[in-house]
């Protein structure tokens, strides 16, 4: 964005980012789109059912047959509705997902704005998206949306805090709180990646204290890539925590009184928001743009690698989905505050501790 | 340019919804204004050139503070007619509250645009931006020349906590506590058990 | 015990457990019908439809007894009936609300001649509530329809009843 103003000048440059962004979109939507309809198939093959295959080859057009049917129908507002809150909250929940894309570099020099706070950018804009679940569910004016409402949002304050800490240890061991460095640190290879640390410290030697406190400090990463991804499940209310739209208990939660186009801004918000998580730890763990033998320079190849690991991600979430039986509230908070929170906190200072003494670097 | 049209939007933005946080009459309403000022606030320090604050202000206030409240106001049960009957009464009192407020101000820009440089400032001088960004200067000053009330800070905080803990927490006798680790311990041979009784004897539990 | 419990549990033993078991079914074929196209067996008992029959010479089976009427407990039909030219009984209206009907076959069972039958037919979805009242003229003609299929699921079920 910065380097496009510098180029072409106030005007020119603004308007060819706000181009950029509307690029960004349109793939981010169109993922989203196929994404929607891998996400059925697995849950479908899993249970052994076949899923949509009517639109297009495979059913690959699923989703937009179902945009069509949700654009054309009529949007209900209850009369005892708060009716402007009512409109907004779902396009918060739009607006918002999309927002964090912004600082999201796809490939190597592919990025927005490459803040140099990118990591808390994120981390803020997520924590506005809890606002539209709020409001959708206490504009509603009826029970289940807003029992739907605290849920959530008790849910994804409470996750926040684990994925805050799961963040701080990589940022300590990278040193940056700068997306595309902390892909940068994950260059050399599978060994390098922050999941597997653990292997690249045993191949890139040093004192024996150095590398065993390496080792230890690889497999808190490998423990804490595990627990974002867990993380990431509640913080996008995706099952086994999808609890705030628990149709056994909550008929649909925050979403019952949405109809129509309002309705599908709320399932386009949470799925962005789904693949945007899958894009982190492919980013925060995965290597990001980087094949696992070595660097990549090329911004196609290297956009090309993200995607396909995005997708990847993408198929344990649909996996997790598929097998694992949803959690009971008290549970959920157990997990997170009993479990995640004394775990992270203990890693944060082991790494903490780590970088200190031996001096960043893993 | 921009940058000025920026600030006077959100300038503007945040006064209105200052107003609009004490005049609405759903106090849901207010809340809402309340998290259009941070939000519009963290746009006017990322103007400003402190991006690090901007995000913190969000995170803290916006993602944990305002959602306390929201829940709060959301979970009240409030009779508006009643709130509205003593707001004359106490109108002047509001009234001179906000005009010592202002005075205080006043006077504190007032020094603040006086004021002669501290030799001290002078001589840690704020670093450029290419040496180290605003982050870094915020940790560098936090955890070096305040760390001992930055440490007091938290303590207080985690006492206020305790505190509220120490309060609310009430081991009721009578309530069955459930113990996560004993449920998921269970298994089938646990759990079930596989008898053949003979006719007219049954099965003692 | 608690210790292991907890290792257990951090190492997810449970759920990699399920990930290759689910893996496994992943690929195995789909027992789905691929239902428009592909439609599963039906017994030759099947209660769908109502169909008004006629005898081999193309007169109708209805004497207008109204014992179908009687039984039928979501009182679904309604019969009125007047001696024709010829001086045989016969119905003049005979309407079955399909909205009403609960499907439970004793009006099949009632039928001393064998003239109001559930046929095998079930894709008779309308777009209105209207469409679902079916008069005489309806049920003869999905009578005349279906008498094939119909007459091929009475002969097979004949033996146990």
């Amino acid at each position: 964005m910065k380097a496009l103003i510098d180029a072409l000048g106030p005007l020119w440059g603004s308007l060819a980012g706000i181009g950029l962004s509307l690029v960004y979109m349109v793939v981010v939507l169109l993922t989203v789109a196929f994404i929607l309809w891998f996400d059925r198939k697995v849950w479908a093959a899993v249970q052994m059912r076949k899923g949509p295959n009517m639109v297009g080859p495979v059913g690959i057009l699923q989703s937009f047959a179902d945009f069509i049917k949700f654009v054309l129908k009529e949007i209900v507002v209850p009369s005892g509705a708060n009716k402007t809150i009512f409109v907004i909250a779902p396009i918060i929940t739009v607006v918002t997902s999309f927002l964090t894309w912004a600082v999201l570099p796809v490939a190597p020099g592919w990025v927005l704005s490459d803040m140099n706070v990118g990591i808390l950018y994120i981390l803020a804009v997520s924590s506005l998206g809890v606002y539209g679940i709020i409001m959708g569910g206490w504009a509603s004016n009826s029970k289940y949306p807003f029992l739907g409402a605290l849920r959530s949002a008790a849910q994804m304050v409470s996750y926040e805090v684990s994925i805050g800490f799961v963040i701080v240890c990589v940022l300590l061991v990278v040193g940056s709180l700068n997306l595309t460095d902390i892909v940068n640190h994950q260059k050399a290879g599978i060994w390098d990646w922050n999941a597997f640390a653990f292997i690249g410290a045993l191949m890139h030697g040093g004192s024996p204290a150095k590398m065993g406190m390496a080792f230890v400090v690889g497999l808190i990463l490998f423990a804490m890539s595990v627990v974002f991804f867990i993380s990431a499940l509640a913080e996008t209310n995706r099952p086994p925590f999808d609890l705030p739209e628990a149709e056994s208990e909550l008929v649909a939660g925050y979403q019952v009184e949405y109809s129509a186009t309002l309705y599908l801004l709320f399932m386009m918000g949470e799925y962005v928001n789904i693949v945007f998580m899958c894009a982190m730890i492919s980013i925060l763990f995965l290597g990001g743009w980087n094949l696992p033998w070595g660097e990549v320079t090329n911004p196609f190849l290297g956009f090309l690698v993200l995607y396909v690991k995005i997708w990847a991600m993408f198929f344990m979430f649909a996996m997790v989905k598929a097998i694992v039986p949803r959690y009971r509230y008290d549970q959920l908070m157990r997990i997170g505050w009993k479990i995640f929170l004394p775990t992270t906190l203990v890693c944060v200072a082991i790494v903490g501790a780590y970088v200190a003494f031996f001096g960043g670097n893993a | 340019m921009l940058q000025i049209a920026a600030f006077y939007i959100l300038a503007a933005v945040a006064l209105i919804s200052a107003i609009m946080v004490v005049s609405a009459k759903n106090p849901v309403h207010s809340v809402m204004f309340l998290i259009t000022i941070f939000v519009t606030t963290s746009g006017l320090f990322v103007l400003a050139g402190a991006e690090y604050l901007a995000m913190l202000l969000i995170v803290v206030y916006v993602g944990a503070v305002a959602v306390l409240f929201l829940f709060v106001v959301m979970m009240l049960d409030i009779d508006f007619v009643e709130l509205k009957q003593g707001f004359m009464r106490y109108a002047p009192f509001g009234a001179l509250v906000a005009l010592v407020l202002f005075a205080m101000f006043v006077l504190v820009a007032s020094a603040v645009v006086e004021a002669k440089v501290d030799p001290h400032v002078l001589a840690s001088p704020t670093p450029a931006l290419d040496v180290a960004n605003n982050t870094q200067a915020i940790g560098r000053i936090l955890y070096t020349d305040y760390i001992l009330f930055f440490q007091l800070a938290g303590m207080v905080l985690f006492v206020a906590m305790i505190g509220a803990i120490v309060l609310t927490l009430r081991h009721k006798p009578y309530v069955k506590r459930q113990n996560v680790g004993k449920q998921v311990a269970r298994t089938r041979k646990t759990g079930v058990e596989n008898t053949k009784p003979k006719i007219g004897e049954g099965v003692s539990l | 015990m608690g210790i292991m419990q907890a290792i257990k549990g951090a190492a997810m033993t449970d759920f990699l457990g399920a990930f290759v078991l689910a893996m496994k079914v992943y690929f195995r074929r789909k027992p789905t019908v691929n239902y428009p196209f592909e439609k599963g067996p039906l017994s030759p008992r099947f209660r769908g439809e109502h169909a008004l029959r006629r005898y081999p010479n193309g007169e109708e089976r209805c004497i207008a007894c109204k014992l179908c009427e009687a039984i039928c407990p979501a009182q679904a039909i309604t019969i009125e009936a007047e001696p024709r030219d010829d001086g045989s009984r016969r119905t003049t209206r005979y309407d079955i609300d399909m909205t009403k009907c609960i499907y439970c076959g004793f009006c099949q069972e009632a039928c001393p001649v064998d003239a109001i039958v559930e046929g095998p037919n079930f894709e008779f979805a309308t777009e209105t509530r209207e469409e679902l009242f079916y008069d005489k003229d309806r049920l003869l003609s999905n009578g005349d329809r279906w008498e094939r299929e119909i007459a091929k699921n009475i002969e097979l079920d004949a033996p146990y009843r």
